[in-house]
């Protein structure tokens, strides 16, 4: 079972101290198809939850990506500017950034793999 | 959901199913649209464009219909060759683009855009005279087969010789006992054919041609992007009832000897011209955005975009003011509230590899 958190807009997080570093799940992977661009936050720059601070393309269309917790951008996966396909190697290879939290009880509404499983079993 | 003759093939090899024109159609199949794209340029692939339409058109005053419907002119038309065209709205705008292709004196084959397709009927039946019917081919299906292994695979699978078929030209022959149109032309910019065959011979052709191992099955979203590197438009999205042939750089589907079409007093000099864009800038550009001059003043919008799997690039179409449609001009494409730096550039965006381009 990953220690991964998710959203209902499937993006997932990881938490390493009072960093979250986030990324997209394979469900969202899996419905871009082939990845062609992301565009990365800037580090230094300050997002509230919910805001929309990365954008991930596939041939067909963008997709934005929501942080899943307020804070400051820490560092950005600029390994994914060359080659955006790394996002479905794996978490380690494909998050996107890393963000500093300012709320961490933000994680609590979150859900675990057991219950995002369980989320997409009600989308199909 | 309107489907088709071969809806039940797509779900069983895995396709991606979705939206097109009223029709569920697959968009990509279990390889992606960016290895299905290239898989087209290095060998072939079959494509199911079944929610076309196809029409006969017949009867004496055959040509003086079409020289009316459209802008082009018949007369010369050699049969079983075809002609790419567009219909005219009296406001000089495109009601539809179109394939026409003679079969004999009186007697044509139409295939039209699934989008509007019987909209488009009516608009087609609205214009007959007395002489001259329309029949649509409800009950047939049409499959492209693209690329360059496309020839090779159709003699090998069926031992038809299309060595001898030039571009734009339709050939009748016989598939699975069934009577089929064969044309060489398509919408990827590669050698390759379509093919019309009643809809219950569909599944024998699609499912033989699959079985070579240089034929794979291709969805709309690399037709799609593959229309786009040759600069082909896409009807309600590059060109539109608002959209005249000349803005839409159609001028070569007009014919001198043709001054009587529908709208023909409309279609005067151009404010805006349809152009191919570039970005120079890392993005990509998709239809809706705003493209603006250097200054940063509005001068057209972007009508389709895609990122080229073929150039790795992001190119795109759209209409600019004729004053800034120069080629080599340098222009924005705001993506996102960001200016991104492009280029206006000559379509194609590569260079086609149909037969006629090859000689």
């Amino acid at each position: 079972m990953s220690d991964l958190k998710f959203t209902k807009d499937h993006e997932c997080l990881r938490v390493e101290g009072n960093v979250a570093v986030i990324g997209i799940t394979e469900y969202a992977q899996h419905a871009l198809g082939d990845l062609v661009f992301v565009e990365l936050p800037k580090v230094g720059a300050s997002y509230k939850k919910g805001a929309h601070f990365a954008v991930v393309e596939s041939v067909k269309t963008a997709a934005e990506v929501y942080t899943p917790v307020s804070g400051e951008i820490v560092a950005a996966n600029d390994a994914l500017s060359g080659d955006p396909e790394l996002i479905k190697k794996s978490f380690e290879d494909g998050w996107l950034a890393k963000i500093k939290m300012t709320d961490a009880a933000e994680i609590a509404g979150l859900m675990d793999q057991a219950a995002y499983d369980a989320y997409l079993k009600t989308l199909d | 959901m309107k489907i088709t003759p071969l809806h039940s093939i797509h779900e069983a090899s895995g396709a991606k199913m979705g939206e097109f024109a009223g029709y569920e159609m697959p968009l990509y199949y279990a390889d992606g649209v960016l290895k299905e794209h290239e898989w087209v340029r290095a060998h072939a692939g079959v494509f199911d464009v079944s929610h076309m339409g196809q029409l006969l058109m017949f009867g004496k005053g055959s040509v003086q219909v079409l020289e009316k419907l459209t802008p082009s002119s018949f007369q010369n038309l050699k049969p079983f060759s075809a002609k790419y065209t567009v219909m005219t709205n009296p406001e000089g705008g495109i009601v539809d683009d179109l394939i026409v292709t003679r079969l004999s004196e009186d007697v044509f084959f139409v295939v039209i855009n699934a989008g509007n397709k019987y909209r488009n009927i009516d608009w087609i039946n609205h214009h007959l005279t007395p002489t001259v019917e329309v029949l649509p081919l409800e009950e047939r299906a049409l499959i492209a087969v693209q690329g360059p292994q496309a020839e090779a695979a159709l003699h090998r699978e069926f031992g038809i010789d299309l060595s001898e078929l030039g571009y734009m030209q339709l050939v009748e022959g016989m598939i699975e006992g069934a009577n089929v149109f064969i044309s060489r032309l398509g919408y990827t910019g590669e050698d390759g054919f379509e093919i019309s065959i009643p809809d219950h011979k569909a599944e024998e052709l699609w499912g033989r041609l699959v079985q070579n191992p240089e034929v794979k099955p291709i969805g709309l979203a690399a037709r799609d992007s593959l229309r786009l590197e040759m600069g082909y438009c896409l009807y309600g999205h590059d060109i539109d009832a608002t959209t005249t042939p000349i803005e839409a750089d159609l001028r070569w589907v007009m014919s001198k000897d043709n001054k009587t079409f529908i709208g023909a007093d409309k279609v005067g000099l151009p404010k805006r011209k349809r152009v191919g864009i570039k970005l120079t800038d890392k993005g990509i550009a998709r239809e809706g955005a705003e493209i603006r001059s250097k200054d940063d003043k509005k001068i057209g919008v972007l009508t389709s975009g895609t990122f080229s799997p073929t150039l790795k690039e992001s190119i795109g179409q759209g209409y600019v003011d004729i004053m800034d449609a120069g080629i080599g001009t340098e222009v924005f494409v705001n993506v996102r509230g960001n200016n991104l730096a492009a280029t206006i550039v000559e379509m194609p965006f590569i260079k086609p590899k149909t037969k006629a381009a090859k000689k």
